[in-house]
C-alpha cells in the first residue's frame, strides 16, 4: 500500500554500487555538516545540487524548470535536515527527497499517471553530477522580497549580509530565538511559493 | 538566482541541525492529544464506575496501547524520507488481527451468546464517541507531521488518521462499560475508521512540502 516497489535483482545491484559511491563521497560532508560546519554543508549540497540537476535533466528536459527544481530541492532538503536518520545513508535520504520534488512537480504540470509510473520504472540511483549552472529563471530573490518583513530582514541579514545569528538579533532588536525562528518560517514560505502556492 | 548562490544562501548561518526537533513536535502533538482525549472522557463522559482491573479490561487497554505505539512508529516512519515503513505496517496489521483472533476465540468458547458479545450494550453511541475524541488528536497529529517531511502524504494522513483513532479509543476505553474484545474490535475499529478516512482525505492537501 505504502510503494516501493520490487526491483529487478540486476538493477538492484547497480542502483546499490550507485548509491555506495554517492555515499562514499557524501557522508563525511554530509555529518560535519549535520556539526554545524557551514563550508562542509556548502560544498555537500554544491555536490548533491550537481546529482540533482542530473537527474531531473533526464526526465524533465527543460533547463529552465531543471534548474527551478533543483533550487526547490535544496530548500526542501534545508528544511527538512532534521528529519534524517544518522542510520540511513544521506544519499538514499536524498533520493527519496528528490524522487518526492520530481512526482510533485510532473504532477503540478498535469502529466499523466502514466508519467508517475515511469518515475517508477527508473534505476533508483541517482546518475553522475553536470556542473553547469544556468541559473533559474524563477528569482528567488524577487520571492524574498515580498515575504513579511521580519521574516524577510532576518533572512536578510543571516542569509544574504552573513551576520551572526547574534548581530542580527542585535540589529533587528529581537532575541535569537526569533531571528531564528523567522528564518525558518520565511523559508518555508519560500518553499511552499516555490510549489506554486499562494 | 544562480544556484550557486542559492546553495551559498542555505549553508550560510545554517547551523548545526537539532535533530530532537521532529520528535518534540510530533511527540508533543501527540502527548498533547491523550491528555486532551483522556481528560474529555473523564470529565464529559465520565469514568465508568465499575471500571476495574480483571483479564478483559488489561486486554482492552493493552490492545490499545499496542495499536496506539504500533501506529506511532509507524508514523515515525513515514515521517522521515527514505526509511521503508513495511515492517512497521506489518506491526498494525499484527496487532489488530491478533485482537481479532482473540476475539474470535471469545466469540467460539465462551458461553455468553453471539449477540451480547457483539452488540453489548453501548454499541450505537461508541464508534461515535470513539471519533468524537479523536477528532482533536487528528488536528494536533496532522500539526505534528507538518514538522516531518512525509513523502507520502496520503498514507502519512491515513496513518496520523489511524493514530488519533487510537488515542481516542483510549480515552473512551475509561468511559466504556463493555469487556466483549469482539466488541472492541468491531465497534472502536469501526469508530478509528471515522478520523483515519478525514485523514486520508486530508493528508495530500496538509501534509504537503
Amino acid at each position: 500500500m505504502f510503494g516501493g516497489n520490487p526491483d529487478a535483482p540486476g538493477r538492484e545491484l547497480a542502483c546499490e554500487l550507485a548509491l555506495n559511491s554517492l555515499e562514499a563521497e557524501w557522508a563525511p560532508l554530509w555529518q560535519r555538516a549535520q556539526a554545524g560546519d557551514e563550508q562542509a554543508y556548502a560544498q555537500c549540497l554544491r555536490r548533491v545540487g550537481a546529482r540533482l540537476r542530473a537527474y531531473f535533466w533526464r526526465r524533465l528536459s527543460d533547463p529552465g524548470e531543471v534548474e527551478d527544481l533543483v533550487q526547490e530541492t535544496l530548500l526542501a532538503l534545508h528544511l527538512a535536515r532534521a528529519t534524517h536518520d544518522p542510520a540511513l545513508p544521506v544519499s538514499v535520504w536524498v533520493h527519496a527527497i528528490a524522487r518526492h520534488k520530481l512526482i510533485d512537480a510532473l504532477r503540478r504540470r498535469g502529466r499523466q499517471a502514466a508519467w508517475l509510473d515511469y518515475v517508477d520504472e527508473l534505476p533508483e540511483a541517482l546518475e553522475p553530477g553536470s556542473e553547469q549552472d544556468l541559473g533559474a529563471p524563477r528569482d528567488v530573490q524577487r520571492l524574498l522580497a515580498e515575504l513579511p518583513q521580519r521574516q524577510r530582514q532576518a533572512i536578510e541579514c543571516t542569509k544574504l549580509l552573513g551576520l551572526s545569528v547574534t548581530d542580527a538579533a542585535q540589529r533587528l532588536g529581537c532575541s535569537e530565538s526569533v531571528v531564528k525562528v523567522s528564518v525558518h518560517r520565511g523559508l518555508k514560505r519560500l518553499a511552499a511559493w516555490m510549489r506554486g502556492e499562494t | 538566482m544562480k544556484t550557486d548562490d542559492w546553495i551559498d544562501c542555505l549553508a550560510r548561518d545554517a547551523g548545526p541541525v537539532d535533530r530532537t526537533r521532529p520528535l518534540w513536535r510530533l511527540g508533543g502533538a501527540l502527548g498533547a492529544a491523550v491528555l486532551i482525549s483522556v481528560l474529555a472522557s473523564v470529565g464529559v463522559l465520565g469514568v465508568d464506575p465499575q471500571l476495574q482491573l480483571n483479564a478483559p479490561t488489561a486486554l482492552k487497554f493493552a490492545y490499545l496501547l499496542a495499536l496506539l505505539g504500533g501506529c506511532v512508529r509507524l508514523l515515525w516512519r513515514l515521517g522521515r524520507p527514505g526509511l521503508n515503513p513495511r515492517r512497521a505496517q506489518g506491526g498494525v496489521l499484527g496487532v489488530w488481527l491478533a485482537m481479532g483472533g482473540v476475539a474470535l476465540a471469545v466469540l467460539l468458547f465462551a458461553a455468553t451468546p453471539a449477540q451480547e458479545l457483539l452488540l453489548g450494550q453501548s454499541w450505537t453511541t461508541c464508534p461515535r464517541q470513539v471519533a468524537a475524541l479523536a477528532l482533536p488528536a487528528l488536528l494536533l497529529g496532522l500539526w505534528g507531521m507538518q514538522g516531518l517531511a512525509p513523502t507520502q502524504a496520503r498514507a502519512a494522513g491515513l496513518v496520523t488518521g489511524l493514530t488519533a483513532g487510537a488515542i481516542g479509543a483510549l480515552g473512551y476505553a475509561l468511559h466504556c462499560p463493555e469487556w466483549s474484545p469482539l466488541f472492541v474490535w468491531v465497534w472502536y475499529g469501526l469508530g478509528m475508521l471515522v478520523p483515519a478516512a478525514c485523514g486520508w482525505l486530508l493528508g495530500p492537501r496538509l501534509l504537503r512540502w
